[in-house]
């Protein structure tokens, strides 16, 4: 009898071009992703010593970090140029290098440009059970869609780029358990900010975790997008989400999908990455949905999650004494004092974007609790960043972006944006962002900026109120259903 | 790459925790094209810090750096081994490194040393000095230890093929370019099974 697998097993099985006698596997790259930042030493280490791209048909090229989110094209399509040199050199580098390469770049204009973990899956490229890397850790996203991805250094960018493997060891694996219903209001950020919470930033190290449970069942694509988006903030390479009949239906159609009979013949491979029965976890962590309320962090690293009917937690209530002294680090940083009311925490900017939440369901939760309403007095600036061009067509065309503009939002360009503050939009030193990025490290946002992450409703309930929001309290509010 | 075989030197007794890779290099830093010169944005925020450790001119050039659990945690930047390497570290010693930092370290020729808290401890004291000078450490990768004047001995696991590619100062992608044909053959079997897997040409 052959031995059970999971599903993190059959992927990785799969993709072994050779196995060393210590272990160590050369794995075969099915799927690279490329950006402006990671990319440029590569392209250099590859020309410096006169080597190709093995497969530039496997690597797909798209600048997001640095662009901003104004226009970058004038009325005669003339491009307006990058302020900042250095993003303006890391832009034209990648324009350089992926012509010359041969690899295929989806440019700063092109209506299908974005952050490259929200193009890759809208573009069909990212599919189940390859194997998919990029330069940038929130690679992890992909696995939402069934696909072995994870984030790699440049050294890897070049390497992949001129060999399409990796040299790798096998991960441990860990099921995330989460069975049971969400409740109204607690949404896939909040079930990713819990695990976070549960296992800590370092929990998941060395594990890929794959996804379990009813409630990663009854997920939407883009909920698994956001769960697995964060598995790197767990400590995880990577998270999967085994494909189900909801994500054949996502990819069928999309334009680098396969077609046909083709499409029918992968579809028959994608059914088999399942977890077998019997198949054994190296560490197994359950999370009860009932559980799970809106969650907001109140430090700096995305494990430092509250319910936000909670209260900024006593540095001295940690058991760790290292802990203690980064959480009294983390909250002076912060600006807060322990046994604050999480509620009671004023906010002056709204960020609702990044590759986390920028998706159409994102936008269209936000804006399902904007709508009639204005922005607070207090907020200094709200702004939307889809996470592409084609989300925020969309969005145009249901009429999102009214929503958000009447309620005094500001509607960008895709990209990056302030989740990273690589681009103009930055959070200014000592001021309180509620972001529905992934990190809320210390200057992340821009230096001395304080972030709270949260889901895109608790965004718009914090822009609402001024405030960091209990969404919940807004729903009751409403005369209509906002689902 | 660099050979790397003993290192012998001063160490920048940090310890701390859970430092992420925006904490080593800042997101502005990121804005290079090049590998070099990163060196002046390590650590820029607590460089800020009056007394920080990297300014002190006690460690100046020093080639290892102590460090906290969880080391480099965060985002993959490369950018922070690159930072570290231009600094002049070839080792970092620490209780346990994210795994995507020391995959960075190792190809840029930067041995990562994982030891016990305790052994950490000690080695920041002998880095902090006994006497009060700083006290040099010295790190054998052929024989994975690491000793210090105070007869401590502490030895360390490495994967075998990351300690030959130091030992000998290898280039990764040379040696796997080397294998071509492997490769050309795992290419021919998934065409065969899985056709699909080139993408569908976009127009
Ligand atoms: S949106 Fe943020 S987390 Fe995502 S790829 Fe861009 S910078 Fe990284």
């Amino acid at each position: 009898m052959v031995k059970p697998r999971t599903l993190y097993e059959k992927i990785w099985d799969a993709h072994v071009v050779e196995r060393r006698p210590d272990g160590t596997c050369l794995i075969y790259i099915d799927r690279h992703l490329v950006h402006e930042v990671t990319s440029p030493q590569a392209f250099e280490g590859l020309r410096l010593a006169g080597r190709k791209v093995r497969r530039p048909d496997l690597t797909l090229a798209v600048p997001d970090h640095n662009l901003p989110t104004t226009p970058r094209r004038d009325a005669d399509g003339k491009r307006i140029s990058i302020a900042d040199p250095e993003s303006a050199q890391q832009l034209a580098a990648l324009e350089r290098n992926a012509p010359e390469f041969g690899v295929r770049l989806i440019g700063d204009a092109d209506l299908e440009q974005g952050i490259v973990h929200v193009v890759g899956p809208e573009q069909g490229f990212t599919l189940p059970g390859t194997t998919l890397v990029c330069g940038d850790s929130h690679t992890s996203s992909h696995g939402a869609l069934g696909a072995l991805a994870f984030g790699i250094g440049t050294s890897e960018v070049e390497h992949v780029l001129a060999t399409q493997t990796l040299l790798l060891k096998q991960s441990k694996t860990m099921a995330v358990v989460v069975d049971g219903v969400l409740a109204p209001g607690v949404t896939p950020k909040d079930v990713a900010l819990a695990i976070c919470g549960t296992i800590g930033t370092a929990g998941g190290t060395g594990y890929v975790m794959e996804y379990c449970g009813s409630v990663f069942r009854d997920m939407s694509i883009e909920g698994r997008l956001t769960v697995a988006n964060m598995s790197i903030e767990a400590g995880a390479r990577s998270g999967l989400f085994a494909p189900d009949e909801k994500t054949f239906a996502y990819i069928k159609g999309r334009p680098m999908a396969p077609k046909g009979a083709d499409f029918d013949a992968a579809v028959a491979w994608w059914k088999t990455l399942v977890t077998d029965e019997g198949a054994v976890f190296d560490k197994t962590v359950v999370i009860d949905a009932a559980d799970i309320v809106p969650n907001v962090t109140w430090g700096t690293s995305p494990e430092d999650v509250v319910a936000v009917t909670g209260v900024v937690p006593d540095p001295q209530s940690f058991a760790d004494p290292s802990k203690q002294a980064a959480a009294q680090k983390s909250l002076d940083y912060m600006g807060l004092t322990a046994g604050q009311k999480m509620a009671d925490v004023a906010i002056e900017h709204v960020f609702i974007g990044s590759c986390t939440n920028s998706r159409i369901e994102d936008l269209r939760a936000a804006a399902s609790l904007l709508k009639g309403r204005h922005i607070a007095a207090g907020i200094k600036h709200a702004m939307v960043v889809p996470g592409s061009g084609l989300v925020k067509q969309q969005a145009e065309s249901e009429g999102l972006d009214r929503i958000f503009l009447d309620a005094g939002f500001e509607w960008r360009e895709p990209g990056c944006s302030a989740c990273l503050g690589m681009n103009p939009d930055k959070v200014p030193a000592g001021e309180r962002c509620a972001s529905t990025s992934n990190r809320n490290f210390m200057g992340r946002q821009g230096p001395g900026s304080r972030t709270h992450l949260v889901s895109p409703e608790m965004a718009a309930a914090a822009a609402i109120t001024g405030r960091l929001t209990d969404v919940r309290e807004l729903l009751n509010n409403e005369e209509g259903v906002v689902a | 790459m660099d050979k790397l075989t003993t290192v012998d030197g001063r160490a920048y007794p940090f310890g701390m925790k859970n430092v992420d890779t925006d904490i080593v290099i800042p997101a502005h830093w990121l804005k290079t094209i090049s590998r070099n010169g990163l060196g002046k944005g390590a650590f820029e925020v607590l460089r800020k810090e009056p007394g920080n450790v990297f300014d002190d001119p006690d460690y100046a050039g020093s080639p290892i750096l102590i460090a906290g659990d969880n080391f480099g945690c965060g985002s993959s930047r490369e950018h922070a081994a690159w930072a570290l390497g231009d600094l002049g570290i070839k080792v970092v010693i620490a209780p346990s490194f994210s795994d995507i930092f020391s995959g960075n370290a190792f190809k840029n020729g930067i041995l990562t040393v994982v030891l016990p808290q305790d052994a950490v401890d000690r080695l920041l004291e002998v880095a902090q000095g006994i006497n009060g000078t700083p006290d040099p450490i010295h790190v054998d990768l052929e024989s994975q230890t690491v000793t210090t004047q105070f007869q401590d001995r502490f030895t360390f696991e490495i994967d075998p093929f990351r300690k030959h590619c130091l030992l000998g100062g290898l280039d990764e992608i040379g040696l796997t370019l080397d294998q071509g044909d492997v490769i050309d053959g795992y290419e021919a079997r998934q065409a065969q099974d899985r056709p699909w897997i080139v993408p569908a040409a976009v127009a």
